[in-house]
């Protein structure tokens, strides 16, 4: 099976910002709303080349919101980013009803998603942000692994959808690894790495770190799968079953809480489907706080080294 | 354009749907549905260029509820203006009905432009509306109704800011003053005074009307019509209430429905008040 490579670091959002200009060339319906912080969520790269499709709106999200879905249910597929902690949290009322509950096609871009967001610290760390927009009904909800991967999930938010989406991506450039040619099936999960003994769910900016913990426990002799999962909602039960039947022990890992998360979801189908043992990689119901992002990852557990030291805990678990 | 006269007998026909409907629902809003009866009269027969027949025409102008509580006076004027048959208003709240408690879109009732019931986000969606009607050069226009209550809401203001800012004259919203919400009244809940002069520093043409006379809605909203290069607001002072006089201005009629054996006589009470 392919060993994927770190192409160079790249954050996601600038990823965002690519899909934004991409989808936005084909499709002149798309609009984009900007609360302030437009280049700090790599939306600059859409407005910049189509500003008569841009609307500031200023620091004011809940009306973003509301103007968002205005805007869709007058035919345009409206884009709103802004922090995630913002994007998804002060505005989830919003969110709910005007477009949730009106099903409309909003776009939702939750930026500077998880702990490595850094020195800013716990305040503009979003790490509840799946945990709510998952449990609303109607909602998509995207968790692209790198820079590329958010270009296609925007592609594919805009293109292959007419319902609600929220698209999660980080601020640190983090290793871009996947290639355009893997298909963005919306809803479709990614085998990375085959494996037997154990399989390690991943989203967002740790599924890299799951492919390194994966390739050291081979070493080990230990055969770990890795399954991307870009589409948190509506999550791929399928491999989830398949998985949990072929390897009997399954560990997921998000760069949110483990309440209610990504980890959460997957744990939903196992009991629902196929009971096998299962851990969780994430943040254990604490707020973070400022440093470096790799010093934060490592101190609230967020690296591979946990991961191969949880999939080991977990095999000994396994009947 | 309907005359005076045919206008105040719709609206004493809308008052009765109301109390009718929410008489049968057994719980619902009928103070401000009662109080709103003309506004929505003087819109659905006059104001709004819309076509009954064909709900979604694209060129219809937009009325946005975003007070969704008062539902049931909007429902009695889309069945009167012909959009649903009149004796489905008597499923409001029921299981199964298009007339859901707070309008909801996905239930299939023609004519609903937005779910709407959490306060606060009404206006929004309709300077989004605007915005695109803007932006595509349409001509039709976007209509609000707001609540004064509703001005507590500090995403209003977030609205209103945005709507001034992108100039969007094709957008009038209407605020239902009429002073009361369910702890009492709003001076004692939280002031929202002085509301005329809020609205003009925001950037608004604000204009004043008595929201229970039929001929005094026509000329403000003829007025608003003339104006542009701002958004419009007109406070329409209301009686919450009003056509039943032994409830009228009582803010415990807020969330209440009269009982089914006080049906007679609170549309004996409309009936009076029109000298019916």
């Amino acid at each position: 099976m392919k060993v994927f490579n770190n192409k160079g670091d790249k954050s996601t959002k600038i990823g965002f910002g690519e899909g934004l200009l991409s989808a936005g060339s084909r499709n002149k319906n798309l609009v984009a709303l900007g609360a302030d912080i437009t280049s700090s969520v790599g939306m600059n790269i859409f407005t910049e080349r189509y500003p008569e499709r841009f609307f500031s709106l200023g620091i004011a999200e809940q009306n973003c919101v509301g103007v968002a879905a205005g805007l869709a249910l007058a035919g345009k597929i409206p884009v709103f980013s802004t922090y995630g902690v913002f994007a998804a949290l002060r505005t989830t009322d919003q969110i709910r009803i005007s477009v949730c509950y009106n099903n409309l096609h909003v776009i939702i871009g939750g930026a500077h998603a998880g702990i490595s967001v850094g020195p800013d610290g716990a305040t503009h760390q979003a790490l509840e942000d799946i945990a709510v927009m998952r449990v609303l009904p109607n909602m998509t909800v995207l968790s692209p692994c790198d820079a590329i991967q958010t270009k296609l999930a925007v592609e594919a938010a805009v293109e292959k959808l007419n319902s609600p989406v929220y698209i999660r991506f980080g601020r640190e450039p983090v290793p871009n690894f996947t290639d355009e040619n893997m298909e963005f099936n919306i809803g479709k999960s990614q085998l990375l790495h085959p494996g037997s003994d154990i399989t390690i769910f991943s989203t967002g900016h740790l599924t890299w770190h799951t492919l390194q913990a994966a390739y050291l426990l081979e070493k080990q002799n230990i055969s770990a799968r890795v399954i991307n999962i870009h589409t948190i909602k509506p999550i791929d039960e399928q491999a989830i079953v398949k998985a949990a039947k072929e390897t009997g022990a399954i560990l997921t890992a998000e760069e949110h809480q483990i309440f209610g998360g990504f980890g959460s979801a997957v744990a939903e189908v196992v009991v629902k489907n196929y009971p096998v043992p299962m851990d969780f990689i994430g943040m254990n119901d604490n707020f973070g706080e400022s440093g470096k992002p790799d010093e934060l990852m490592k101190k609230y557990g967020m690296t591979y080294e946990n991961i191969i030291s949880k999939a080991k805990d977990l095999l000994k678990r396994k009947k | 354009m309907k005359k005076i006269e045919e206008l105040t007998f719709i609206s004493r026909q809308i008052r009765i749907d109301v109390v009718k409907s929410l008489a049968e629902a057994g719980s619902g809003h009928l103070g401000a549905s009662l109080g709103l009866a003309d506004v929505f009269t003087v819109l659905y027969f006059s104001v709004l260029n819309h076509r009954p027949d064909k709900p979604l025409w694209e060129d219809r102008d937009r009325l946005i509820l975003s007070i969704g509580h008062v539902a049931p006076v909007l429902y009695a004027a889309l069945a009167n203006a012909g959009y649903f048959p009149k004796q489905e208003l008597m499923t409001l709240r029921k299981l199964g009905s298009r007339l859901q408690g707070h309008p909801g879109r996905d239930h299939g009732l023609p004519g609903i432009e937005l779910s709407a019931g959490s306060l606060g986000q009404g206006l929004s969606v309709a300077v989004g509306m605007a915005l695109a009607a803007k932006m595509d050069k349409k001509l039709w226009k976007v209509f609000c109704i707001n609540g004064d209550g509703e001005m507590q809401e500090g995403s209003i203001w977030e609205a209103a800011m945005s709507a001034a800012y992108y100039k969007l004259d094709n957008l009038t919203t209407i605020v239902d003053r009429n002073k009361v919400q369910i702890d009492g009244e709003n001076s004692d809940v939280m002031e929202i005074e002085p509301l005329v002069d809020k609205w003009k520093s925001f950037g608004w043409d604000v204009l004043l009307c008595n929201g229970n006379d039929v001929s005094k809605l026509l000329k403000v909203f003829s007025k608003a019509k003339s104006l542009s290069g701002k958004p419009k607001v007109i406070i329409a002072e209301t009686l919450m209430g009003k056509g039943v006089k032994t409830i009228e201005n009582n803010y415990k009629w807020h969330g209440k429905v009269p009982a089914k054996e006080d049906v007679y006589d609170f549309i004996k009470q409309i009936n009076n008040a029109y000298n019916f």
